[in-house]
């Protein structure tokens, strides 16, 4: 297990707008050095808007959101990604005018010990082999390892991923989850957006059940087989 | 006179040299156009203003400082470069989240101003730029007459359209300017300052219009309605190219120079209509233009 030290995210009150839409309803969480927390919820419950809030890509915000100790409600977002952030959001944003290579060069290193494009092409073998292709013209599999290599190799050490299991077949599934592990192990930070909870319950430290831009519950690994039906009713369809 | 199968080879070996400075031309100003709309979606009705300040900085330069030639050839396109900068970041930024039908309109105004300027200024006849001793004198070729200074544009032109599409195409910074192209809100999320690029991007597509401008002093007379003129013909390119290809907007700009200049001497009644005519036929066949891609 990775050692659980300082707050890496704390949200406070966070409230998110898309034009005249209030979306987040006052947001209330922290993420811990090493750990791997969830996001867990129905479509349309604020999961991915509280990962976009905190990259400063929704409308409007207010409220607390402090990274690594600094206070960035008020920072534009070009700067946010440089207190050691990753971001790989739900469509995946592979760039179809740059190749395989260029998009897993394009975002600038944000700190210093990032993985080597080495240690990225032996962990996804596939993205070597594909490295001249044009980026949209990789499998989707192949495109969601593609934008999580992109973001280790900026040396982000706290990384938002937002439903990177969503569409995939069930081995490349396997495969993320166990990338997700090394990347736990390395010490990394990660906040996850997954629908599919099976994915999410092995490797997940803690959940935040949200539900109409509100989070309703915090579950604990340990405490997940006693609120079991509390779960399903939250996630259930 | 040298012939061949009927043609005056002397007579179409001219016009194709007219036809390919015209559209050395055509290529840096659909560039220009090109760059800025694939970044900023602005469409910039005031390249053609920005080609005309060009060539009058270089003539102001002159007659009044006493900048030479190959002097004005670098810092007029910087000039020229950084009123687009102004531009961008005092009166486009600020209509960004409008619809494009607004900057499009401020860009046309913005044209028709300076242009209405300078006809106030200097009036409509137009001045003369001597040519650059250096450049002065020509070749006598096997079909043709070619002046020094005629292939220096052409050469010159391609040598700086080739230089950008290889910044854009083959580049670190030119990755950045695609996906910022493509999607620029991850891009800001990447830690990139999309904002500086989309300035800098704008002042470079302006800046090219300056140096073509500062190009064609010594070749076209000097004159306020010089940008319009061009415009108009440069859009029709830029359609026939299809927007924001960078490769498509130098080839069918000298292209369809070379289009124009052949016209010219096989049906010269048609030649300033051939363009437009070819523009229509790449609509109906292929809307998003030749080098477009399909939306």
């Amino acid at each position: 297990m990775s050692v659980v030290g300082d707050e890496k995210i704390r949200i406070s009150d966070l409230h998110a707008f898309y034009g005249e839409s209030h979306i987040l309803h006052g947001i209330d969480m922290t993420v811990m050095q090493g750990e791997l927390v969830t996001l867990l919820g129905r479509n349309g419950a604020g999961r991915s808007t509280t990962l976009r809030s905190i990259m400063n890509m929704v409308g409007r915000r207010t409220g607390s959101i402090n990274i690594n100790g600094r206070e960035t409600i008020d920072m534009s977002a070009h700067k946010i990604a440089h207190l050691g952030l990753g971001f790989c959001p739900e469509e995946r944003g592979i760039f179809s005018s740059l190749n395989v290579e260029e998009n897993l060069m394009l975002p600038p290193a944000v700190r210093s010990d990032g993985m080597s494009v080495e240690e990225i092409y032996e962990m996804f073998p596939n993205l070597y082999e594909r490295r001249m292709s044009q980026g949209t013209r990789l499998s989707g599999g192949e495109q969601q390892m593609l934008a999580l290599a992109r973001i280790l190799r900026t040396g982000a050490n706290i990384l938002l991923l937002d439903e990177i299991t969503e569409g995939l077949a069930p081995v490349i599934v396997k495969k993320l989850g166990e990338v997700l592990l090394k990347l736990k192990e390395r010490g990394l930070t990660i906040l996850l957006v997954e629908q599919n909870f099976r994915f999410a319950a092995p490797i997940a430290d803690r959940h935040y059940v949200m539900e109409h831009g509100h989070i309703v519950e915090e579950v604990h690994a340990h405490e997940l087989e006693a609120k079991a039906e509390m779960l399903n009713t939250y996630l259930g369809v | 006179m040298a012939t061949f199968l009927g043609i005056n080879l002397f007579g179409l070996f001219g016009q194709l040299l007219v036809g390919l400075i015209n559209g050395s031309f055509y290529a840096l100003l659909s560039l220009g156009l090109a760059i800025i709309f694939g970044l900023l979606k602005i469409i910039n009705f005031a390249q053609g203003a920005m080609y005309m300040l060009g060539a009058f900085f270089a003539w102001m330069a002159l007659q009044y400082m006493g900048i030479n030639y190959w002097a004005a050839l670098i810092f007029v396109p910087l000039a020229v470069g950084a009123i687009g900068i102004l531009m961008e970041r005092f009166l486009l930024r600020p209509i960004a989240n409008e619809d494009h039908l607004y900057s499009l309109l401020l860009t046309f105004g913005l044209a028709l101003i300076l242009q209405g300027a300078f006809t106030h200024m200097f009036g409509s006849s137009g001045m003369s730029y001597a040519i650059p001793e250096e450049l002065k004198g020509g070749n006598r070729l096997p079909f043709m007459y070619l002046p020094n200074y005629r292939a220096w544009i052409i050469i010159a032109s391609l040598a700086v359209c080739v230089a950008t599409w290889y910044m854009i195409e083959k580049t670190k910074l030119g990755a950045y300017l695609r996906a910022g192209t493509e999607n620029p809100q991850l891009m800001q999320a990447f830690g990139i300052n999309v904002p500086l690029i989309v300035t800098l991007t704008f002042g470079f597509g302006v800046g090219l219009a300056g140096f073509a401008g500062v190009m064609a002093a010594p070749v076209y007379s000097v004159s306020p309605d010089m940008g319009s003129n061009m415009l108009i013909v440069v859009f029709a390119i830029v359609v026939i190219g299809g927007m924001g290809s960078i490769g498509g907007a130098i080839l069918t700009g000298l292209g369809m120079g070379v289009v124009e200049g052949l016209t010219k001497y096989f049906y010269p009644e048609a030649s300033t209509t051939v363009i437009f005519a070819v523009m229509v036929i790449v609509l109906l066949t292929k809307p998003a233009g030749l080098f477009g891609k399909e939306a």
